[in-house]
C-alpha cells in the first residue's frame, strides 16, 4: 500500500483534477493503479510517455495522469497516436480506450493499427455497455442482454474484441479481468515493451449501468463473476471446449514477432534518399 | 501576399504537385491521406519526398483517421498536412473541430470538385466555400485561403502553414480541379529565400508552464510531447491548464480568445490581390480558378474601354470585409462569377449595405467559367 501511495504521488496529477468522475466500484480506477504500476517497472521517463485516450468513461483516464496526455474524439484516438508515433518514435505511446470507442465508432481503426502492426499500446476496457451516455448496448454486449437501448434484450452478437485484434494481425494480444489486478500489471507492462501493436482487452464491469439493469449484483459481485470466469490461458489448453463453455481466457494469447510499422518505414527512407541520389531529383 | 521574395528555377508542374513543394519549403514533414479524386497526385508525391527528407508519410484507413494523425503528429511537434476533396472534407469535419479547440496547428488541403456526394468526381467546382466555414460543429474561427495558378499553390501553401504556426490554428487551403491539374511554368525560389514561420514554444522552466494562458498575442505558446512540458490537451472546453471545464468564468474567456486570437489579427490574415482597382467603375470579385477567367475578362473589357477591376480574394475566412467595403464603394456595380449557386456572392451582399449594386454568375455544370462570359457580363453591368 505503502509503494502504492508513492506511486500515486509520482504519477498522477495534483492539481485541480478529483474527485475522478467515475461510479463507486468501477473498474477504471483499478485499471488506472495497474496502468501507473506497469509504467513504473518499464522505467520509461514521464516525458517519454504519452498517454492517448478516446470519449466514454475510460476516456477521462488520461487526464488524471502526469504524462503527456491527449483526449481526442470518439473512437479515433488511435489514428491520433499513430501520428505522434510517427512523428517521434521515441515515445512511448499508450491508448486507452472502451468497448464502443474502440469496437463500434473506432473500429476501423482499431483493425487497421493492428493490421500495420503499429508500436502502440492499445488497452481496452471492455464493461459490455456505453455507460457515460447511460448505458446503451455496444459490440461487446453479450446477446440476450438488457440496455437502454435494447430494453426487450440485445439481439445483436458480441465482437471478441482480443479474437478481433489477432486475426487483425496484432503483435501481442492479451487479456485481463479487473479483478486479476496483478496480473494486469503483468499484461500492460509487457504490452508496453512489446514492439508492434499491443492490445490489452481488460475485462471490467459497469455495476450502474449494466450490472443493476441484468440483476447482476453491486461491483463486488461482478468482480467476483469475474474471478469465476475467468481461466489462465495455460490450463485453458488444457479444456476441452465443453468445459471451456462462458469462460473467458486470461494471459498472454498471442506473442508474435511480426514487422512493425516504424521499422518498416525506415526502409522506405532509406529506398527514397537512394533514389534521390541515382536519378535527378524530381524537381 | 506570397511568402516568397525572388523568383528562382522555372520548372513545368501542376498545381496539386506545387502545393507539395510548398508545403516541403514550409517545413511540413508528416502528411497523411486517404485516395480522392483531384486530390490524389499531392498523396502521391508526399509518399516519395518526405520520406527522403526523413518526413513521414501515411495512407490512413479513411479520411477521419488521415486528420487524427496529422493533428497527432503536430501534437509531438512536426508541420503537418493533409490532402482532399469535397467527401474526404466531410469526414475530417469532426476533428477540424477537435483542432480548432485544442489549438493545434495543421494544414488541410481541399481540391474541390463538383457535388453534393460523390457528384462530378473529375469536374471543376467551388462548391465547399461554405464547408470549409461551418463544416465543423460548434462556434469556431477558421482560416481559410483559395489559390488560383501553380505559382500560388507554392506561395499560398507556405502561407498557410505560417498562418497555422502563427495563431495555432487548423488552416484550410480551398484548390479546385483545374488549378489542381493545371501544368505551367513556376519559378521555386531558393529553400532560405522562403519565408517560414514556427509556432512558440515555451522557454519557462516546465513547472511553471501553464499550457492555455492568455497572452497580447491571444496564442499560448506550444509545448510539445515529449520535450518536458507535459500538458493535458482535449477536446472538452478547458481551462487554461488544459483541464477539462464547466464553469462559466472559464468558458467564456478561452471562447473569446479562440475568437481574438484571430480577429485582433485580420491586416494579417485578410489577403486579397487587386488588379485595376484605383479607377474601376465596374468590378469583378473572384477567387480560385475562376480569377483566372475573371482577370483576362477584365484586361479585355479595357481594351474596350470599359473601367473594369479584378479584386482577386486570396482569404475567403475570416472573409475581407475590411479590404472589399472601400471597393464596393467606388464600384458603380460588382460581377460575382463563381462555381457554386452563389457562396461568397452572399457574403459580399452581406457586407455591400446598399454600397453598390451586385450581380452573380453561377456556373454549375461541372465546367470553368470563360473570360468571355465574364466579359459580357461586364459590358452588360
Amino acid at each position: 500500500m505503502a509503494e502504492d501511495t508513492k506511486l500515486v504521488h509520482k504519477y498522477l496529477r495534483h492539481d485541480k483534477k478529483f474527485p475522478h468522475v467515475w461510479c463507486p466500484g468501477c473498474g477504471n480506477g483499478i485499471l488506472l493503479g495497474a496502468l501507473i504500476r506497469a509504467i513504473d517497472r518499464t522505467g520509461f521517463e514521464k516525458d517519454q510517455v504519452v498517454i492517448v485516450s478516446g470519449i466514454g468513461c475510460s476516456g477521462r483516464i488520461s487526464v488524471y495522469m502526469d504524462f503527456n496526455t491527449l483526449h481526442t474524439t470518439h473512437g479515433r484516438a488511435l489514428t491520433f497516436a499513430t501520428g505522434i508515433k510517427l512523428a517521434n518514435p521515441k515515445l512511448q505511446v499508450i491508448v486507452i480506450m472502451g468497448d464502443g470507442d474502440a469496437t463500434a465508432i473506432g473500429g476501423n481503426h482499431f483493425i487497421h493499427a493492428a493490421r500495420r502492426n503499429i508500436n502502440l499500446t492499445a488497452i481496452i476496457v471492455n464493461n459490455n455497455i456505453y455507460g457515460m451516455t447511460g448505458g446503451q448496448y455496444s459490440p461487446t454486449t453479450p446477446y440476450g442482454a438488457l440496455a437502454a437501448t435494447a430494453l426487450y434484450g440485445n439481439i445483436e452478437q458480441a465482437f471478441s474484441i482480443s479474437e478481433l485484434a489477432m486475426m487483425a494481425g496484432a503483435g501481442m494480444v492479451a487479456r485481463g479481468t479487473i479483478y486479476h489486478a496483478s496480473l494486469l500489471d503483468d499484461l500492460i507492462e509487457r504490452a508496453i515493451l512489446k514492439r508492434g501493436f499491443s492490445v490489452v482487452e481488460v475485462i471490467s464491469h459497469c455495476n450502474t449501468q449494466y450490472g443493476r439493469r441484468n440483476k447482476l449484483g453491486g461491483a463486488v459481485e461482478m468482480m467476483r463473476h469475474q474471478k469465476e470466469i475467468a481461466v489462465r490461458v495455460e490450463k485453458a489448453r488444457t479444456m476441452t471446449e465443453e468445459e471451456l463453455k462462458g469462460k473467458i481466457t486470461i494471459g498472454i494469447l498471442a506473442d508474435r514477432d511480426l514487422p512493425n510499422y516504424t521499422q518498416e518505414y525506415k526502409k522506405i527512407r532509406d529506398a527514397a534518399k537512394l533514389a534521390l541520389q541515382r536519378v535527378s531529383p524530381p524537381i | 501576399m506570397n511568402a516568397v521574395k525572388s523568383p528562382g528555377r522555372p520548372l513545368l508542374l501542376q498545381g496539386n504537385e506545387a502545393i507539395v513543394e510548398g508545403a516541403l519549403a514550409a517545413g511540413c514533414r508528416f502528411f497523411a491521406g486517404y485516395p480522392i479524386t483531384p486530390a490524389t497526385e499531392i498523396s502521391e508525391v508526399m509518399s516519395y519526398r518526405l520520406p527522403a527528407v526523413d518526413g513521414t508519410f501515411i495512407q490512413m484507413e479513411d479520411e477521419i483517421a488521415s486528420l487524427g494523425a496529422v493533428i497527432g503528429a503536430s501534437l509531438a511537434g512536426a508541420k503537418a498536412m493533409t490532402a482532399t476533396s469535397g467527401p474526404g472534407f466531410s469526414l475530417m469535419q469532426e476533428n477540424l473541430g477537435f483542432a480548432c479547440v485544442a489549438e493545434v496547428p495543421c494544414v488541410i488541403v481541399n481540391v474541390m470538385r463538383g457535388g453534393p456526394s460523390t457528384g462530378l468526381p473529375t469536374n471543376v467546382s467551388q462548391g465547399d466555400v461554405m464547408q470549409a466555414r461551418w463544416g465543423t460543429h460548434g462556434d469556431h474561427p477558421i482560416i481559410v485561403l483559395a489559390v488560383s495558378t501553380t505559382q500560388d499553390c507554392f506561395g499560398i501553401t507556405v502561407r498557410a502553414f505560417n498562418l497555422s504556426e502563427k495563431y495555432r490554428t487548423p488552416v484550410i487551403i480551398l484548390a479546385d480541379e483545374v488549378v489542381a491539374h493545371t501544368r505551367e511554368k513556376i519559378y521555386l525560389p531558393h529553400p532560405e529565400e522562403v519565408e517560414v514561420l514556427d509556432r512558440i514554444r515555451p522557454n519557462t522552466p516546465p513547472e511553471w508552464y501553464i499550457p492555455y494562458e492568455d497572452n497580447s498575442r491571444g496564442v499560448p505558446d506550444m509545448g510539445i510531447f515529449g520535450d518536458g512540458y507535459r500538458y493535458h490537451v482535449t477536446g472538452l472546453i478547458h481551462d487554461i491548464r488544459g483541464f477539462p471545464t464547466q464553469r462559466p468564468d472559464e468558458i467564456v474567456p478561452f471562447m473569446n480568445r479562440l475568437f481574438r486570437k484571430i480577429n485582433q489579427n485580420f491586416l494579417d490574415i485578410q489577403m486579397i490581390d487587386e488588379a485595376f482597382t484605383e479607377d474601376a467603375e465596374v468590378m469583378v470579385i473572384a477567387y480560385g480558378s475562376v480569377s483566372r477567367s475573371a482577370r483576362r475578362a477584365v484586361w479585355e473589357a479595357r481594351q474596350r474601354g470599359v473601367k473594369a477591376g479584378l479584386a482577386q480574394l486570396i482569404t475567403l475566412w475570416p472573409f475581407p470585409r475590411q479590404l472589399l467595403e472601400p471597393l464596393l464603394k467606388r464600384a458603380k456595380a460588382v460581377l460575382v462569377p463563381e462555381l457554386n449557386m452563389g457562396q461568397i456572392s452572399r457574403e459580399v451582399k452581406r457586407i455591400n449595405q446598399g454600397a453598390t449594386r451586385v450581380e452573380t454568375l453561377n456556373r454549375i455544370d461541372g465546367n470553368l467559367i470563360t473570360p468571355q462570359e465574364i466579359l459580357g457580363r461586364l459590358l452588360k453591368l
